[in-house]
């Protein structure tokens, strides 16, 4: 199937998870529905560096966060519609992306993580004592009742808008895997020295896939604030995302674009559905638990255990 | 033969902390050469050929080829320029077949633009080393043999220039020594230059053009085979009494 | 404010406390990192259990948390031993160290922390002991107890590894596998037995780290991010398994922050560390071939 086709069929398959969704009625749907989609999106952009190059992020909850903070910003600066800040999230992020991969790509892959982790802290702290976005107290964000333009509910609105995110970035990471820049990547992740030696620009390569991933994430993100209307440092700095980013493409399966979307799908249902039953930390311990796990057990994810594997099919 | 060499090594000198790895290397490699590289384990051969590749950075001389300095250049823009080798230890990408692993350096080393093209050409590089007909397989599945025919090829994929086999012949029946002997010497006449590093001495004496020693990162001989085996320190170091 | 020469003496004298403390916190990371190659960013959620066992230990026994945690100090050392085990055999016998091994270390420090988080919640938590309050002052110079103590049992415990990785044979079996595993193998030693009991030292030494730590700060699961930066960064800065240089690099470290802390403020601290970890990479030797 071409990349066209693809996209295409993408594009159905959006239409007709919206229409089910509208035609259950349900406001939770939309709700729930909403944070599937933005971990796929998550888990996709987590991959995209990490599974592709093997390049290990660790900093998830920071890019996240960022795109999420700068709508903040632009909130109370601006009357930007919403799908013109998420490129700008994205912009964001991806500059952090490029800025931590500029320093830390030419050495071993061990390092980017570690500073990844970093990072994190580093910007939960700076965000934390930046008042104008409401420092530790928070920041409240009015969610308009309808959405402009379409005039429907607004946590529709965000539903559509994360799905269009969800198809975008779905089409871009089955699109590099098929592509000379997917060999590329490849090539990064089995052997670094041989694919210097056949030509592979590896830092330049190394540095797209940061700066694309961390801008993924900033979208991922940006919708936030208006999701939940009140964004403060510990929720939007969430354990929950520096964990799910790593842990939704380990369980799936890394090897291609449909494995994050498995783990997504699968954990984030898990997680919304637990959420009203167990506790928020008890809900993190069982998908911190699954990911140590698949990692020991089943190495290659879900797609693996259904033989998938380490082999990327191409057409 | 034009002016200058091809490949010109000066005074190139490696260290790995206290020990010295090469010193003071001087190696000219004219256009159409075919050179041959001997000398002991752990003489220097390999760490030479990562200095002049870009995979190791040296610290002392400099290495030019084709009219470019490469000091300060990466292995990829190396590769680029023309300059090509094959790894002493196997290094194939695991997660890609054969076919990909050769696509890899057509891709971004290569000078081809259809799909088509490099479609065909991965089949030919993969058979003139004989592993056509597994061209759809990984490299897990190979035997040790099959995954040095299968460095050679990845690095003939990148349309060298100059090509440096280290070793490519290691464990090899004579008869599939000399069918890359033959491969190697069909490249030559094609206008590749190749610098063979090899133990195999009748394979080195029957390719070489022009040979030299290497022993414990020193260069002692450098000039007409016949001439090099029957030099005293070449004997007593490598070639035995 | 005013830079008084009494302020700045005092924030230098804590600041090499502190760094003796840092000493304590990484040197567990010299051993797994530096030594072993194993990228164990899992080790500040070792440091942090040790903290809260002290923290038990302490509050419902009354027992001194530096004594409860040396008490502890086998027990630290076999789960050391078995992490090792399990990440030797899922991980570095496959060659997948870089991703899954890494996840692997990833998913402990993050179990950890949730756990702490059920059973104890995100109250901070602290111990009491005689030395914590208390100061002496030489001059105009005060050196609080509750500082001096840990720093003083840090460098009993970096001295104490040092000499037995210079002088029993099994410290300089493991100085022999950190820099060639492949001679080893051919003298018929084994480094993976080798190497788990490193490892298992290497988590023994978080348990002491965790009772200093508690000591000088009150604890809270969350803490254990916050010396991630801290750790690699003293480790890569102080020479990789180096026990001198990871002592100099925590003092260098331990004076910058408290610097900071005392004229900036103290929730600069992460930003220091940090910036400590990026310039240390930055001037490393570039290359993926050399460490």
């Amino acid at each position: 199937m071409n990349g066209t086709k693809f996209v295409l069929l993408l594009l159905i398959v959006a239409a007709a998870t919206y229409g089910a969704a509208w035609a259950i009625g349900n406001a939770y749907v939309f709700f729930a529905g909403y944070i599937v989609l933005q971990y796929i999106a998550l888990a996709t952009a987590w991959n995209i560096l990490g599974g592709y190059t093997g390049y290990v992020n660790f900093g998830t909850a920071a890019f996240f966060a960022l795109g999420a903070y700068s709508t903040v910003v632009l909130h109370k600066l601006t009357n930007l519609p919403l799908p013109l800040m998420m490129p700008i999230g994205g912009i964001v992020s991806g500059l952090v992306g490029l800025g931590t991969g500029y320093l830390t790509l030419r050495l071993r892959g061990a390092f980017f993580s570690i500073a990844t982790l970093a990072l994190a802290v580093v910007v939960q702290t700076l965000i934390t004592n930046w008042d104008f976005v409401g420092g530790s107290r928070g920041a409240y964000i009015v969610r308009p009742m309808k959405a402009p333009l379409l005039g429907i509910d607004y946590i529709q609105y965000l539903f559509l808008v994360m799905l269009g995110l969800v198809v975008i970035v779905l089409a871009t990471a089955r699109a590099i895997e098929r592509s000379r820049l997917g060999y590329g990547f490849a090539t990064i992740r089995d052997d670094e020295v041989a694919a210097e030696a056949s030509g592979v620009p590896t830092l330049r390569l190394k540095l797209l896939a940061t700066t694309l991933s961390g801008a993924f994430m900033g979208m991922a993100g940006a919708p936030l604030p208006y999701y939940v209307t009140y964004l403060d440092p510990a929720s939007g700095f969430s354990l929950a995302y520096a964990v799910n980013g790593v842990a939704m493409p380990l369980v799936g399966g890394t090897s291609s674009w449909l494995g994050p979307v498995i783990g997504a799908i699968l954990l984030g249902t898990l997680q919304q559905v637990a959420t009203v039953t167990i506790s928020s930390a008890l809900n993190l311990l069982i998908v911190g638990l699954m990911l140590v796990a698949f990692v020991i057990v089943a190495p290659n994810g879900i797609l693996g255990l259904f033989g998938a594997g380490a082999k990327r099919a191409r057409a | 033969m034009p002016d200058s060499p091809l490949l010109e090594v000066s005074a190139l000198g490696k260290r790995f902390g206290g020990f010295v790895a090469l010193e003071a290397i001087d190696l000219a490699v004219h256009t159409g050469e075919r050179l041959g590289l001997i000398g002991p384990n752990g003489s220097g051969k390999s760490t030479l050929v990562n200095c002049m590749c870009g995979t190791l950075r040296h610290e002392m001389g400099s290495v030019r080829f084709a009219g470019h300095t490469l000091n300060g250049l990466s292995a990829h823009e190396r590769t680029r320029l023309g300059l090509a080798r094959s790894f002493q230890l196997p290094r194939p990408f695991n997660t890609l077949t054969l076919a990909e692993n050769v696509r890899v350096p057509l891709l971004y080393a290569g000078r081809h633009d259809t799909a088509r093209a490099i479609d065909t050409h991965c089949i030919e590089l993969l058979d003139m080393v004989g592993l056509a007909d597994k061209s759809k397989r990984l490299p897990r599945d190979l035997t040790q043999i099959e995954m040095r025919k299968l460095e050679l090829a990845r690095a003939m994929a990148a349309t060298p220039r100059l090509l440096i086999a280290d070793e490519a012949m290691a464990g090899l029946s004579p008869g599939e020594v000399d069918d890359i002997l033959a491969l190697l010497i069909r490249l030559n006449e094609q206008g590749v230059t190749v610098i063979l590093i090899e133990h195999i001495m009748r394979a080195v004496m029957h390719f070489s053009q022009r040979l030299v020693v290497l022993v414990a990162g020193h260069k002692i001989a450098d000039g007409d085979p016949a001439v090099v085996v029957r030099d005293p320190d070449v004997v007593r170091a490598y070639l035995g009494e | 404010m005013e830079m008084s020469l009494e302020l700045l003496g005092n924030a230098v004298v804590s600041g090499l406390l502190l760094g003796g403390f840092y000493a304590a916190v990484t040197i567990g990371v010299s051993i797994s990192f530096g030594m072993l190659d194993i990228v164990n960013i899992a080790h500040p959620a070792f440091i942090i259990l040790g903290s809260y066992i002290a923290y038990i230990a302490n509050t419902s026994f009354g027992m001194d948390p530096i004594l409860a945690s040396v008490i502890a100090l086998p027990a630290f050392y076999l789960l050391g031993m078995a992490v090792y085990q399990v990440y030797y055999l899922a991980f570095e016998r496959r060659g997948d160290e870089a991703l899954r091994g890494l996840a692997f270390f990833f998913g402990l420090l993050f179990i950890t922390e949730v756990t702490l988080v059920l059973v104890f919640g995100v109250d901070y938590r602290l111990v009491d002991a005689p030395y914590i309050g208390p100061s002496i002052h030489i001059g105009a110079i005060e050196l609080p107890l509750r500082l001096l103590v840990p720093c003083l049992v840090a460098l009993a415990m970096v001295g104490g590894l040092q000499l037995f990785m210079a002088r029993t044979f099994l410290g300089r079996a493991i100085l022999a596998v950190a820099q060639d595993q492949l001679a080893l193998r051919l003298m018929a030693a084994n480094p993976t037995r080798i190497k788990r009991v490193a490892f298992g030292l290497s988590i023994a030494t978080a348990s002491l780290a965790g009772a200093v730590l508690i000591v000088i700060q009150p604890v809270e699961p969350s803490i254990g991010r916050d010396y991630i930066g801290r750790v690699f960064a003293i480790c890569v800065l102080g020479g990789m398994g180096s026990f001198a240089g990871t002592l100099v690099a925590a003092m260098a470290l331990g004076i910058v922050e408290n610097l900071t802390a005392t004229f900036y403020g103290p929730s600069w601290a992460p930003a220091v560390a940090f910036g400590f970890l990026l310039i240390t990479l930055a001037v490393r030797p570039a290359g993926i071939f050399g460490r």
